[in-house]
């Protein structure tokens, strides 16, 4: 009816960002080479620029799910009027061209946070840096507007649309993506970052400085989109499990391992100037892994073959982009890398070659589960056998490699830099030891010795949080005068580093417990009937059918009985969506932090009655706590005034008063 | 410790990691690697009882039961040319209807039953496994929305009888 819609302007708005972003790409690498301070200038702007066109183009995408603008393909193929508002909004990036979209606009908003944050970078660096993000940003818009546009119009718009996948509308998956996202494409600022210092041939303290902080935030976002992602897995699909070794969950898992080691690594450049090449190579691997991992679930490589049958183009393009990232920084690598000096060394018995030993089995982890999810596909590809790889193999690599890992993540932060003794930094774990030893026992004794690996999975936990606390302890000494002091001048990075570890360590109970102690039962049950998992009793009270907005469903009323007293009444669903012709079980979940009691309702029998499935997932609750303690770490820690951009600078201006004064 | 010496410790162990780290993934590859399977592929490969391997397919209209009180459900998955009979205990995924793709990882038993520890949740009912689809080619029911792609599967399995 109007002859501009909203929509045709977002897709304007993305061919203007294009041009922008080449714009970006050439002007300002050209100035820093010639040093030409105008053409350096332009990055800023630029990025600005192209951050503006690019939110435009989401707001306007925005408003065609919002206003079930049915003129657009993508809002029929994933919308319908009668969507709750939530998913009108989230549905923007629930679907592959909406996600692309969001992709870039997560990228450009990173540019932008350089251009507006950066100020006092060297301006040649801010130039490169700026150059190289907004290569990587003309790649996928370039991948967005030939292959996936989201602005596709259609000649005749239907009255309703398809609706969206309702296993897909749920809160937890609503803000799975957006943070996976700010953290696989936060890596993009690393990658960027040790492209310019290559490009320079100059890697030092200052640069790890600037490094740092987004490479600690991109990683807390991958964290909490990976927490999100497992947690949604757990009570959205109903099988009692949160973690598969799924290829699509590897591939995020991937980035965290290597940015994990990058963070680590990250942290000897700043200190103690060396290990410069590795911190590079880890930064150009983590958004190498990055780039494979959007690409691994985007492009239909496993998802659906669908993706590559009705566009082959999709498939190809980003092969190419991920050639071109990956051939180029390492060609790059391979001859700069060598021109970068270290001047720091150290001891192989110290903090430096802790990190190293962490920084080694990190990446050797990562490697096995690069293995294990590439080898399916290429097996495949070369028309080998059709394999999988399941938990026994991730079992049988990449446990093993981890348990030496965290037995070290107590003894790491003992050790000083450049040359320590083990034996002084073992002495003051003494009491971690003890614990350890205690728990671990009491275990086994639990278990009669059945499994070693209960024993050693809570016992590892037990060292780390143990150790950890120890080193706390040993910095503050709470027992002696003046420890509000010394707790007051704490850095909040070794803050940080505490909260971190001890989440690191409830992951690992919580991975333990609930792989060794999960209860589960399975039985048909009429109203009335009840059944015992784990010493309650669930009983089957009644069964009523309510409506939803755009579904109907079975809603089964469960009491909780222990020891002769209530403990919950949960209410399960049974959803039946109409209009996608599916049903999708709603699991009731009810959590004492401890353990989690889970009651899934199936189908009705035909001789009646309702299929039940009941789990009791002890401590399961702690695996997500952990790593939201662990993202709270890196957010402490991102806190901190030397990481604060410009402080570096002002401190040395005002001779460091101590005084805390907010930047 | 010199430089060099240090340098040499460094890439010693980098190396010994990469070792443990190959050896482990090798000896787990030869254990832990799950193949798939097709109906049609069992019934030509007859593969050995009680090793675990996925199998895939169209679970076969009207072939659904329940026995044991609702608890375990049977069925039959197809590709059109053979089928096979699947039992499982447990609530099977949301997605999981007569007609639908299947993919199901378990074991056969003594009688040729595949006995299935678990049946594949995907995210998306759009969504056919690209063995199935594979497997569908293979026996030459696939019915594909590209017909370009059912053209082209046809010769490559007259080219696999053919050798």
């Amino acid at each position: 009816m109007t002859t501009l819609s909203i929509a045709e302007l977002g897709h304007y708005a993305l061919i203007l960002a294009l041009a922008v972003a080449l714009v970006q790409a050439v002007l300002p690498m050209w100035g820093a080479t010639r040093g030409d301070r105008a053409l350096m200038a332009m990055a800023p702007n630029a990025a600005l620029l192209q951050f503006g066109c690019v939110a435009f183009a989401m707001a306007a995408l925005a408003h065609a799910y919002i206003t079930s603008d049915f003129s657009v393909a993508m809002v029929i193929e994933n919308s319908n009027s009668a969507k709750p508002m939530l998913y009108k909004i989230t549905g923007v990036w629930g679907n592959h061209e909406g996600s692309m979209l969001l992709w870039v606009f997560i990228l450009t908003g990173y540019g932008a946070a350089v251009a507006l944050f950066g100020g006092n970078l060297p301006p040649a660096l801010r130039a490169r840096v700026l150059s190289i993000h907004g290569m990587i940003g003309v790649g996928f818009l370039l991948f967005i507007l030939i292959t996936s546009n989201p602005f596709l119009r259609v000649d005749q718009p239907p009255p309703d649309g398809q609706g969206m996948n309702p296993l897909l509308q749920d809160p937890g998956l609503a803000f799975h993506p957006p943070f996976l996202y700010l953290g696989y494409v936060g890596f993009s600022m690393a990658f960027s970052f040790a492209v310019a210092a290559l490009i320079e041939g100059k890697v030092d303290a200052a640069w790890a400085r600037w490094v740092r902080p987004w490479t600690l935030a991109a990683w807390c976002a991958l964290t909490l989109g990976i927490a999100l992602g497992s947690w949604w897995a757990y009570y959205e699909l109903g099988w009692g499990g949160w973690w598969a070794w799924d290829p699509v969950e590897n591939a995020s898992f991937m980035p965290w391992l290597s940015g994990t080691a990058l963070l680590h690594s990250a942290i000897v450049v700043e200190k103690r100037d060396t290990l410069k090449t590795w911190t590079i190579f880890l930064a150009l691997l983590t958004f190498a892994l990055s780039l494979l991992g959007t690409f691994l679930v985007r492009s239909g490589v496993l998802a659906s073959v669908h993706a590559f049958a009705t566009d082959p183009r999709r498939g190809a393009f980003i092969l190419l982009l991920l050639g071109l990232v990956i051939g180029g920084s390492l060609l790059l690598y391979a001859v700069r890398a060598p021109t970068l000096r270290a001047t720091g060394s150290f001891a192989v018995i110290s903090r430096e070659g802790a990190l190293v030993l962490n920084n080694l089995l990190l990446s050797t982890a990562c490697l096995t589960v690069f293995l294990g999810t590439l080898l399916p596909l290429f097996l495949d590809a070369v028309g080998g056998p059709k394999v999988s790889i399941g938990a026994p193999y991730y079992a049988a690599t990449f446990m093993p490699l981890m348990m030496p890992m965290l037995v070290a993540v107590a003894i790491g932060p003992f050790l000083t830099w450049r040359r320590a003794d083990l034996m002084p930094a073992l002495a003051k774990l003494k009491v971690a030891f003890g614990v350890t030893l205690a728990v671990a026992v009491a275990t086994g004794f639990v278990t009669q010795g059945k499994s070693f690996l209960a024993p050693l999975g809570l016992g590892v936990a037990a060292w780390i949080f143990a150790g950890t606390v120890a080193e706390c302890m040993s910095r503050i000494r709470p027992f002696q005068r003046g420890a509000a002091i010394r707790a007051a001048r704490q850095p909040r990075a070794a803050w940080g580093m505490t909260l971190a570890h001890a989440g690191l360590a409830m992951v690992v109970a919580g991975i333990t417990v609930s792989t060794g102690w999960k209860q589960e039962g399975i039985q048909v049950l009429k109203p009335g009937q009840s059944m015992v998992v784990a010493g309650e009793t669930y009983l089957l009270m009644s069964v009523k059918s309510i409506d939803g907005p755009d579904y109907s469903a079975d809603q089964a009323t469960v009491s909780v009985t222990g020891n002769g007293s209530l403990i919950a009444v949960m209410t399960p669903l049974q959803k039946h969506y109409p209009l996608q012709r599916q049903t999708v079980a709603d699991v009731a979940i009810h959590t004492n932090l401890m353990a989690d009691r889970y009651v899934v309702v199936g189908e009705k029998q035909p001789e009646g009655g309702w299929l039940m499935r009941i789990y009791w997932n002890p401590l399961v609750p702690w695996i997500w706590l952990g790593a939201v303690l662990m993202a709270i770490g890196g957010l402490v820690s991102l806190s901190d005034r030397r990481l604060r951009i410009g402080v570096p600078i002002r401190r040395r201006a005002s001779s460091g008063k101590g005084s805390h004064v907010p930047a | 410790m010199t430089r060099k010496k240090r340098r040499l410790t460094l890439v010693l162990v980098g190396m010994s990691c990469l070792g443990v780290a190959a050896a482990l993934a090798l000896s787990a590859f030869s254990d832990n690697l799950v193949f798939f399977y097709s109906p049609t592929d069992i019934a030509q490969k007859q593969p050995a009882a009680g090793r675990s391997m996925r199998i895939g397919g169209l679970v076969e209209d009207h072939s659904v039961t329940r026995t044991e009180g609702g608890k375990e459900i049977t069925f039959k998955v197809t590709d059109g040319a053979h089928d096979l009979t699947v039992t499982y205990v447990g609530v099977p995924p949301d997605l999981f209807r007569e007609g639908q793709g299947v993919i199901a990882e378990g074991k056969l038993d003594q009688g040729g039953v595949f006995v299935a520890a678990s049946i594949l949740a995907k995210h998306d009912e759009r969504y056919m496994p690209k063995e199935v689809v594979d497997a569908l080619k293979q026996s030459g029911q696939w019915r594909g929305d590209n017909p370009a792609a059912s053209a082209s599967a046809a010769p490559a399995v007259q080219a696999k009888a053919g050798s």
